[in-house]
């Protein structure tokens, strides 16, 4: 029986939104290469959504197919919606993931909220700036 | 779709002349060999034909040789049976960093029990230095356990050396053989240890049987408690057909072992030696000479392994990584962390292993489907964008 579902699979064989944006809107790096997985989300953010969105993963399979499919659930959403992406609700479209590989769908909902929270900060800098 | 199994550390498919041996003893000669009837009597006449075989193969007095359950109950039995035996003598014990678990986890075990552990290190290349075992050594050590070889890196144990100290201070040396038994040599008398584990699975026979050698007049605790099997060390009907294929598949390893080791060598050396031109940031683990024929592990910069496994796996590859992703306990490989390798580096380990049925069209293929798989994750990978980047910034 293989460890992973079918769309983990498919995901992982073709993953969607590899890349880097050039000077993004937002940046989010989560985990580190010593607990295996690391994540880099890039957004792109108009009218208050996410435009576009692009990611650089080093991990395992999981951790590939987990970052294609948050990409493609956040893309277009507001940002208040984005931000409303959880780990469960990844692990669930995903049609589930190995109990051990929990943790990667974790990091991918925190590397989205962390570029979201990177754009909104710098946000917030530059209207301060300005004021 | 081509298929290439590359992976005879994890297991070895069963030869067919070690299936046609066992298949009697899975049919009419289904006696247990502990009664005294016609069936008794030909499954015990089997079982002591194969203790024989598996005698010979390393040099041993077969009554000396006990049967087990896997190398892992070989290693639990050595390790708790024979401290627990001498734990009036001491209880103080010594193994490598790089054991299996088998043996590593028993000694942890060993520990909770109230015995003294030392972990002996080892150098970048995965060996241990007999002058360390020397060093750990104290007045109550009663067993040192070292691998002859390491099944992930390869790389091959002084345990001849190591024997000469053990000696000196009269204390038990048992050696994990399960990765070296059935491939390459292993002569307990030249290996000078007390006891050995060995594990049917490794060389072309069934799975769920191993055997442990312990030498006359060394004694060891029995784990099961039971009937007088195994000369009262190992309670429960042995397990005949398994036992037999042990056997068979010990003696077809000694007559064609010259032969293997070659074919096993130039598969190995070939993908090892071609590697490098094919994928840069490619490190070789364990040791370069000293190593199993059939062994090539490398890690791949920048990208993890269990990844590479399963596009390997998409093309029809089978091999195995010691990635923390690919361990359920999330921890990358201890044998490689032991080492010095980085975390990150080791993230990225990859085993190749080679069987008899492999041939060069075997590395051709790897060669050929590896190298877009790196090109692939590393396209996806941070830690190679930062590599480029930090590159282009230097330069």
């Amino acid at each position: 029986m293989p460890v992973y579902s079918e769309k983990v699979m498919e995901h992982f064989m073709n993953p969607r939104n590899v890349g880097e944006i050039e000077n993004p809107d937002g940046v989010g790096e989560v985990g580190n290469p010593i607990c295996g997985d690391m994540m880099t989300f890039y957004i792109k953010v108009k009218d208050n959504r996410l435009d576009d969105i692009k990611f650089k993963t080093f991990g395992c399979g999981a951790a590939i197919a987990v970052s294609s499919m948050v990409s493609e659930m956040a893309k277009g959403k507001t940002l208040e919606e984005a931000m409303k992406i959880t780990p469960r609700s990844v692990a669930d479209e995903l049609e589930g993931l190995p109990k051990q590989k929990y943790h990667c769908s974790n990091l991918g909902a925190q590397a989205l909220n962390k570029a979201i929270q990177d754009y909104l900060s710098k946000k917030k800098k530059t209207k301060g700036g300005k004021g | 779709m081509r298929k290439v199994y590359l992976d005879h550390a994890a297991t070895t498919p069963l030869l067919p002349e070690v299936r046609e041996a066992m298949l009697p003893y899975l049919g009419e000669a289904f006696g247990n060999p502990s009664c005294l009837h016609g069936w008794g009597d030909a499954a015990r006449e089997a079982m002591e034909t194969a203790r024989a075989q598996v005698a010979q193969l390393i040099g041993a007095n077969a009554e000396e040789v006990i049967f087990t359950g896997s190398g892992t109950e070989s290693n639990n039995f050595a390790i708790k049976g024979l401290a627990l035996a001498q734990q009036n003598k001491g209880k103080h014990i010594v193994v490598s960093a790089i054991e299996h678990f088998s043996v590593l986890h028993s000694a942890r075990t060993l520990e909770k029990w109230g015995f003294e552990l030392s972990l002996v290190p080892v150098d970048k290349y995965g060996v241990v230095d007999p002058e360390d075992v020397r060093k750990s050594l104290k007045k109550d050590t009663v067993l040192v356990s070292i691998m002859h070889a390491n099944g992930e890196v390869g790389t091959i144990e002084p345990i001849l050396e190591i024997a000469r100290i053990t000696k000196e201070s009269n204390i038990v040396f048992h050696t994990d053989a399960i990765a070296t038994a059935g491939i390459v040599p292993v002569d307990i008398k030249e290996l000078g240890v007390d006891a050995l584990s060995l594990a049917g699975n490794q060389f072309y026979g069934p799975k769920g049987v191993g055997a442990l050698w312990v030498r006359k007049g060394v004694r060891i605790m029995p784990l099961l408690d039971g009937g007088i099997q195994e000369g009262g060390r190992r309670a429960g009907t042995e397990n005949i057909p398994a036992v037999v294929g042990l056997g068979k598949a010990a003696e077809l390893a000694k007559s064609n072992m010259t032969a293997r080791i070659k074919h096993l060598t130039q598969l190995r050396d070939r993908l090892l030696s071609k590697l490098p031109a094919k994928i840069d940031h490619v490190v070789i683990t364990g040791h370069p000479q000293n190593r199993l024929p059939g062994n090539a592990s490398f890690c791949v910069e920048f990208i993890e392994g269990e990844a590479m496994l399963m596009l390997l796996n998409s093309q029809g590859v089978a091999v195995t990584s010691g990635s923390a992703c690919t361990s359920r306990a999330l921890k990358a490989s201890h044998v490689l962390i032991a080492m010095g390798l980085p975390h990150a580096l080791a993230q990225g380990s990859l085993l190749f292993s080679f069987g008899i049925d492999n041939t060069s069209e075997d590395v051709n293929y790897v060669l050929k489907v590896l190298p877009p798989i790196v090109d692939r994750l590393r396209q996806m990978s941070p830690l190679y964008a930062k590599f480029i980047k930090a590159g282009k910034g230097g330069s």
